[in-house]
C-alpha cells in the first residue's frame, strides 16, 4: 500500500504533521488489520495450488503432497490428521473421498474407503468437517473423489459445495481427458483447480493434450497400476518426467507407490516439482493402535519425508 | 433364454398399450419341479409386473429419433450412455482394442475361424424350440393365443449364451498377442465359459469372484478350478459381482500390457458394450433366420432376461430397426419395487457412472453403489445395465416388467 504525502502540506505545518501523522498512522494500521481479519475470516486459504507451486520453485523446494482417506478411522481423526499434516511440513493436502468401488485403488486405500464408509462417513459430514478445518490450514486442500458421487449431486452443486467448503484443487482418477470439459468449466468458477493424470502407458499425443488441459500441478502417475506402496520407484519415472517437462513448464508431480524418504529424494531428483504419498499415510492412520498414536506416527512420517526433500 | 412370439398374439391396437391385460402376464401359478428356495412353506405366487418408464411417445417419433441415433459414436456413447470412465491407464489399452476388434470385425478370416468354432466347439445354431405346452397354457377359450417359441442358449456349450462371447474375444486376445486373461464372474456362468475357452486355446485364465457368491455357487468354482483356471476370491467392498468386477478392472490397470480382460456382459467401458453386443448378435440374426423357416414370418414380440443385457442385446440387436417386432426385456423385482430389495436397474436406478460406463445404477443418496437383491446370483448383474438397454429405455422403445417371483429360483 503506498501513501503519497503532500511535501508541501507535510512540512508547512509540524503540527498538523504529526496530526497528520497520527490520523495516517491509525488509518494505515486498521487498514492492515482489517485485512487480517479479512484473511481469518475467509474460509479459502488465499492460496490455489499454482501459486503453491511457483512460490516453492522460487524457494527452491518440492512439494510434499500427503493424501489420505476422509473418515478412517473417523473424522475427528482425519481433522486432526489435516492439521498434523500442515504442521509438520505438507505443501499441499489431497483428501480422498472414500466410495464403494474405488477403481484406481489397491488394498490400503480400498480398505480404508470400506471402513470409512462402514461408518457412516459421507459427503455432507466431510464438507461440515472440512469448512472448521480448512481455515486453520495453512496450505490448500485437494479432493480426491470418483465420478459418480459428483455426478450424483450434480457438477455445478457439487463444485460449489466444495469451493464453500475452501477446497483449492479436484483429482477425479475416472473421468477421461475427453469428459472432463463440463467438471473444468464448473471448477474454475469456483477458483477450483481440475488435476488431470498422465500414465506410462499414455501416448505422446494425448500426454500432450492432458498437461495442457491440466490445472494446478500435472499428476504423474508412477507406475503402471493401482494404488499402494511399491518397494522401489519405477525407473520409467526419470524418463517420463524428462519427457513431460518437453512439453509443458506446469509443475510436475509423482504421486502412486511413493512410501520412503529414499523414494521421495530420488524423484525429487529427476527434477520432480512435488511428491505425493497415499498409502504409506493411509496405512499408517488405519493400522495404528489408537488414533492418537497413528497420529503420533503420521507426524513422525511426515517429517521424515519432508526432511528428504530440498 | 429369450422367447419369441409369432402372429397370432399381435394387439390390433397401438403397441404402447399396456400389457396389463397381455397373455404372458398370467394369474395361474407357475410350478416348478426343478429348484425350490425356501420350500417348506411354499405357496404359488400370482405374477405381477409393473411397467417402467412408460412415456407417451408416438410410432413417428420414436422412429425419428431412432433412426437418428448412432448406437455407438465415436466416444463410445449411446445418447447420454456409455462412455469410458475407467483410469488413464486404461486408455490406451481401449483404443487398441477397439481398433483391433474393428479390423478384425471386416477380416474374413477372422470371421470364418470364428463362425467354425461356434459351429463346432460351441455347437450353434441353437435351436429354435416350439414350446408346445406353454403355449396351450395361454390360449384363449376362443383358441387363440401366443405361439411361443424359446432361444434355446443354454443348449450351447457350457450351457448358456456366455461362451458367444467369451469364445469371440479369446481369438480377439490372441490376435492381440496376449497370453492371459481375466474376467470377473456373478453366478459363474461367464467365468466357467471364460475358462473353458482358455483351456481350448492354451490362455491363461484367472477368474475374480465375490466370496460370497463363491458360497453360493460352489460347483461353478470347482467347474472353473477343473478347467486349470484360477479363482480369486474377492472380499472388498460387498463381495458380490461389483467388487468382482472392480477387481479384475484393477487387475487389467496393473497388467494391461500381457492382459486381455473378457468382460461379460454388454457393460464397462467402450469398446465392450458394442463388443459384446456384436459377438452376441449371431443369437438374433439366427432368430430371424429360424422364424421365417417356422412360420415364413418374423416374430411379433421378443423377450429377454436382463441382467447385465448381454442376452437381452444379443436378441434384440437384430430386431431394432423392425418397428413392428416388439421388445420386452425383464428385471427382477426381488421383494418388490418398493422394498428397497430387488434387481430393477432400469426401473428403479439412477444415471451414474460405474465401471467406466455411464448407466442407470441402484445408488444411494450420496452415489455409493449398492448391491441390488436377487435370489439369483445371477442377476447381480443388473447394477448397471448396458448403455445399449438404457439408451433403448429412454427411448421406450422397450418395455421393462419388474417381475415379483418369490420361492422360485429362475422365472423361466
Amino acid at each position: 500500500m503506498a501513501i503519497a504525502l503532500k511535501t508541501t502540506s507535510f512540512l508547512q505545518t509540524r503540527k498538523s504533521q504529526s496530526h497528520f501523522l497520527r490520523l495516517s498512522a491509525p488509518t494505515f494500521t486498521v487498514s492492515f488489520k482489517s485485512r487480517t481479519v479479512m484473511a481469518t475470516l475467509s474460509i479459502a486459504p488465499a492460496v490455489g495450488l499454482s501459486e503453491t507451486f511457483s512460490r516453492l520453485k522460487q524457494q527452491g523446494k518440492v512439494a510434499l503432497i500427503p493424501f489420505i482417506t476422509a473418515g478412517d478411522p473417523d473424522l475427528s481423526t482425519t481433522a486432526e490428521a489435516l492439521k498434523v499434516l500442515d504442521s509438520c511440513g505438507s505443501d499441499i493436502i489431497e483428501l480422498g473421498v472414500p466410495y464403494s468401488d474405488p477403481l484406481a485403488d489397491g488394498p490400503v486405500i480400498q480398505a480404508a474407503a470400506t471402513r470409512a464408509l462402514a461408518r457412516g462417513t459421507d459427503f455432507n459430514s466431510i464438507i461440515f468437517m472440512l469448512k472448521e478445518v480448512v481455515p486453520q490450514l495453512s496450505c490448500p486442500v485437494a479432493l480426491f473423489t470418483y465420478y459418480n458421487p459428483i455426478l450424483k449431486r450434480g457438477t455445478e452443486k457439487f463444485m460449489s459445495i466444495v469451493k464453500d467448503a475452501g477446497v483449492r484443487g479436484l483429482v477425479v482418477p475416472d473421468v477421461p481427458l475427453e469428459e472432463t470439459e463440463v467438471l473444468r468449466t464448473e471448477a474454475a468458477k469456483n477458483n477450483i483447480e481440475l488435476v488431470l493424470l498422465t500414465t506410462p502407458t499414455t501416448p505422446i499425443d494425448r500426454m500432450k493434450a492432458i498437461v495442457e488441459a491440466s490445472e494446478g500441478f500435472v499428476y504423474l502417475v508412477s507406475s503402471v497400476g493401482v494404488t499402494g506402496t511399491r518397494s522401489s520407484v519405477s525407473s520409467r519415472v526419470e524418463s517420463l518426467l524428462r519427457e513431460i517437462k518437453e512439453k509443458t513448464a506446469k509443475p510436475v508431480a509423482v504421486g502412486f507407490g511413493i512410501s520412503k524418504p529414499e523414494h521421495v529424494k530420488q524423484i525429487a531428483g529427476w527434477g520432480a516439482d512435488g511428491v505425493i504419498v497415499g498409502s504409506a499415510m493411509v496405512k499408517l492412520l488405519g493400522e495404528a493402535k489408537s488414533p492418537e498414536d497413528g497420529l503420533k506416527e503420521l507426524g513422525t512420517f511426515t517429517k521424515s519425508l519432508k526432511a528428504a526433500l530440498p | 433364454m429369450a422367447i419369441s412370439v409369432s402372429s397370432s398374439c399381435r394387439n390390433p391396437t397401438s403397441p404402447y398399450k399396456s400389457f396389463s391385460s397381455s397373455l404372458y402376464l398370467p394369474r395361474i401359478p407357475f410350478k416348478f419341479e426343478k429348484y425350490q428356495y425356501g420350500c417348506s412353506d411354499f405357496k404359488p405366487a400370482s405374477i405381477s409386473c409393473v411397467m417402467t418408464r412408460e412415456s407417451a411417445i408416438q410410432v413417428e417419433e420414436m422412429e425419428k429419433k431412432w433412426n437418428n441415433f448412432q448406437r455407438p459414436d465415436s466416444f463410445g456413447r449411446f445418447g447420454k450412455f456409455g462412455g469410458k470412465y475407467v483410469p488413464e491407464t486404461l486408455m490406451h489399452a481401449l483404443a487398441e482394442l477397439e481398433s483391433a476388434f474393428l479390423s478384425l470385425s471386416v477380416d474374413e478370416e477372422f470371421q470364418k475361424e470364428l463362425d467354425g468354432i461356434l459351429r463346432d466347439y460351441v455347437g450353434r445354431e441353437s435351436p429354435l424350440y416350439f414350446a408346445e405346452r406353454l403355449t396351450e397354457e395361454y390360449k384363449r377359450p376362443n383358441g387363440e393365443g401366443p405361439h411361443i417359441y424359446l432361444k434355446r442358449e443354454d443348449l450351447n456349450h457350457t450351457g448358456a449364451h456366455k461362451i458367444n462371447n467369451a469364445v469371440a474375444q479369446a481369438l480377439l486376445a490372441k490376435r492381440l498377442g496376449k497370453k492371459r486373461i481375466i474376467a470377473e464372474t456373478g453366478a459363474g456362468q461367464h467365468g466357467v465359459a471364460t475358462a473353458t475357452v482358455c483351456a481350448r486355446f492354451g490362455l491363461q485364465c484367472i477368474i475374480y469372484m465375490g466370496a460370497q457368491d463363491m458360497e453360493r455357487q460352489a460347483l461353478n468354482v470347482f467347474r472353473i478350478k477343473l478347467l486349470g483356471a484360477e479363482v480369486r476370491a474377492v472380499s472388498s467392498g460387498t463381495a458380490t459381482l461389483k467388487d468382482a468386477t472392480s477387481e479384475a478392472i484393477r487387475d487389467w490397470v496393473t497388467n494391461v500390457e500381457s492382459t486381455h480382460y473378457i468382460l461379460g456382459s454388454v457393460a464397462g467401458p467402450h469398446p465392450y458394450p458394442m463388443m459384446v453386443r456384436d459377438f452376441h448378435a449371431v443369437i438374433g440374426k439366427e432368430t430371424r433366420k429360424q422364424a421365417m423357416e417356422k412360420w415364413g414370418g418374423m416374430p411379433d414380440v421378443l423377450v429377454a432376461c436382463v441382467g447385465g443385457g448381454s442376452n437381452a442385446m444379443g436378441l434384440f440387436h437384430e430386431f431394432v430397426n423392425d418397428a413392428d417386432v416388439r421388445l420386452i426385456g425383464v428385471e427382477a423385482a426381488g421383494f418388490g419395487l418398493d422394498s428397497g430389495r430387488h434387481a430393477a436397474t432400469l426401473t428403479k436406478g439412477d444415471v451414474g457412472v460405474l465401471h467406466g460406463a455411464m448407466s442407470y445404477l441402484l445408488q444411494d443418496d450420496d452415489g455409493q453403489i449398492v448391491e441390488p437383491h436377487s435370489i439369483s446370483a445371477g442377476f447381480q448383474e443388473s447394477i448397471s445395465i448396458g448403455g445399449h438397454n438404457t439408451s433403448f429405455g429412454d427411448i421406450s422403445c422397450i418395455r421393462l416388467f419388474g417381475e415379483i417371483m418369490p420361492n422360485t429360483a429362475k422365472w423361466i
